[in-house]
């Protein structure tokens, strides 16, 4: 058995978890400070993907990043770099199709924890940069948790969006879903089986550890 | 001395009612204030405070301004500084009793005499869900003092300690008010509890 697919997978989420929680930790906080007109549209246009066919992201992720014209070719030109038909690609699709998984459960959290909270560690001189890191953060750390992994996981299982964008080249872009998919076309249903039970197996690991680990977190004296 | 001449419109269930102060009050003093409920007590210390910005006014204390809506000045509450003592105590639920007063100051000996003054000396490796309703609150007083504030503001900071400590923790706030020369507001339901303690009084209407 080729497992070439799987390492590709599990290389994938880990890459587009980690960009996410970085890109989606600083957003999250934003977004969970007040309302507006622009930060409903951020937030409409982050949970699209929740929504969205994966095929129809993944059409116009190709149409934009195609090296024939707009984007995709001055990206080509200028800097070398070709987002269609690489791993580079999957990274980005990933990114943007798991963005709602890891902003939308930190923020939610932030959303809860009573303002006083923050209140409190401003009236004592703490900077909002202190705040977050010192009190915010250390009190969500449930649904950061469930972020992480939801992000991960649903990286794992994606399949339109990835195959749009990346195809099925093996070793660059040929996940393990897309090879559960080309197996299935060769008739080949061990190779299939075999690949579907590994990802079942991972995720299944990963949701039932987020649930052991929030059951037996402490409850705050907030809830 | 904190001057305040503040207006501010608040949302209530029927619509909006405007909130209007202008008070004076001198260094030292401590001022109960009073009114009923949804009179916007809380809204006012949070307006010097600079959690909430009025539509109109202006703040000054010690000489500082504070806020001057006509020149666009406010001071965040970084600035500011206040000891703030929430209603809802807006303790970190992930920091022990130690953690709170050691994330406001580095001053060990100050530390020190705030937890004998809380009575919270043998639990200082609590955090606030080990704690009853009483211990919260005073570790909620603690931490606005351990920054050793010149203005305290105090949101109903007395409401789950029992008439014993109640005693006990005003007696020994005078002392550690007069030490550090605060100018101290403190909202009251209860227009009785804070005999002895206050030297002022401010009654917000509706």
């Amino acid at each position: 058995m080729d497992l070439s697919p799987i390492w590709l997978t599990l290389k994938l989420a880990a890459i587009t978890t980690l960009l996410l929680f970085m890109l989606g930790l600083p957003v999250a906080w934003w977004l969970s400070k007040g309302r507006s007109f622009f930060k409903t549209f951020i937030e409409a246009i982050i949970t699209m993907p929740l929504v969205l066919p994966p095929s129809v992201l993944g059409f116009y992720l190709l149409l934009a990043f195609s090296p024939q014209r707009g984007l995709g070719k001055w990206l080509q030109d200028n800097f070398d770099i070709q987002f269609v038909f690489s791993f580079k690609g999957l990274v980005l699709a990933s990114f943007i199709y798991s963005m709602p998984f890891m902003i939308g459960p930190i923020k939610s959290a932030l959303e809860q924890l009573p303002r006083s909270l923050a209140q409190a560690s401003y009236t004592l001189g703490k900077t909002q940069w202190q705040t977050f890191k010192s009190v915010l953060l250390p009190n969500i750390t449930p649904s950061l948790l469930t972020a992480l992994v939801l992000t991960f996981a649903h990286t794992l299982g994606e399949f339109g969006v990835v195959l749009m964008i990346g195809g099925n080249i093996p070793n660059v872009t040929r996940v393990a879903s897309i090879a559960v998919y080309d197996s299935v076309e060769r008739m080949d249903y061990d190779a299939a089986n075999q690949y579907s039970l590994i990802l079942f197996a991972i995720t299944f690991v990963m949701v039932i550890g987020v649930f052991i680990f929030n059951k037996y977190q402490a409850k705050s004296p907030l809830e | 001395m904190i001057d305040v001449s503040i207006q501010k419109s608040l949302k209530v269930y029927h619509g909006k009612k405007t909130l209007q102060v202008s008070h004076r009050f001198e260094t030292g003093t401590i001022t109960k204030i009073y009114g009923p409920s949804g009179a916007g007590k809380t809204t006012l210390l949070k307006i010097i405070a600079g959690l909430v910005q009025p539509e109109k006014g202006n703040i000054s204390a010690g000489g500082e301004v504070w806020l001057d809506t006509d020149n666009s000045i406010n001071l965040s509450p970084q600035k500011r500084m206040p000891g703030f003592v929430f209603q809802d105590y807006a303790l970190f639920p992930n920091m022990t009793v130690m953690q709170h007063l050691k994330y406001a100051t580095d001053d060990v000996a100050w530390i020190d005499r705030l937890l004998k003054f809380g009575k919270l000396e043998t639990l200082t490796d609590h955090k606030p869900e080990h704690l009853s309703g009483g211990q919260q609150q005073r570790l909620a007083i603690l931490r606005a003092l351990a920054i050793k504030p010149k203005i305290v503001l105090m949101d109903e900071p007395f409401s789950a300690l029992d008439p014993h400590r109640k005693t006990e923790i005003i007696t020994g706030l005078i002392k550690i008010f007069q030490d550090l020369k605060a100018t101290v507001l403190i909202v009251s339901h209860n227009p009785s509890e804070l005999a002895g303690l206050a030297t002022e009084e401010l009654l917000i209407t509706e």
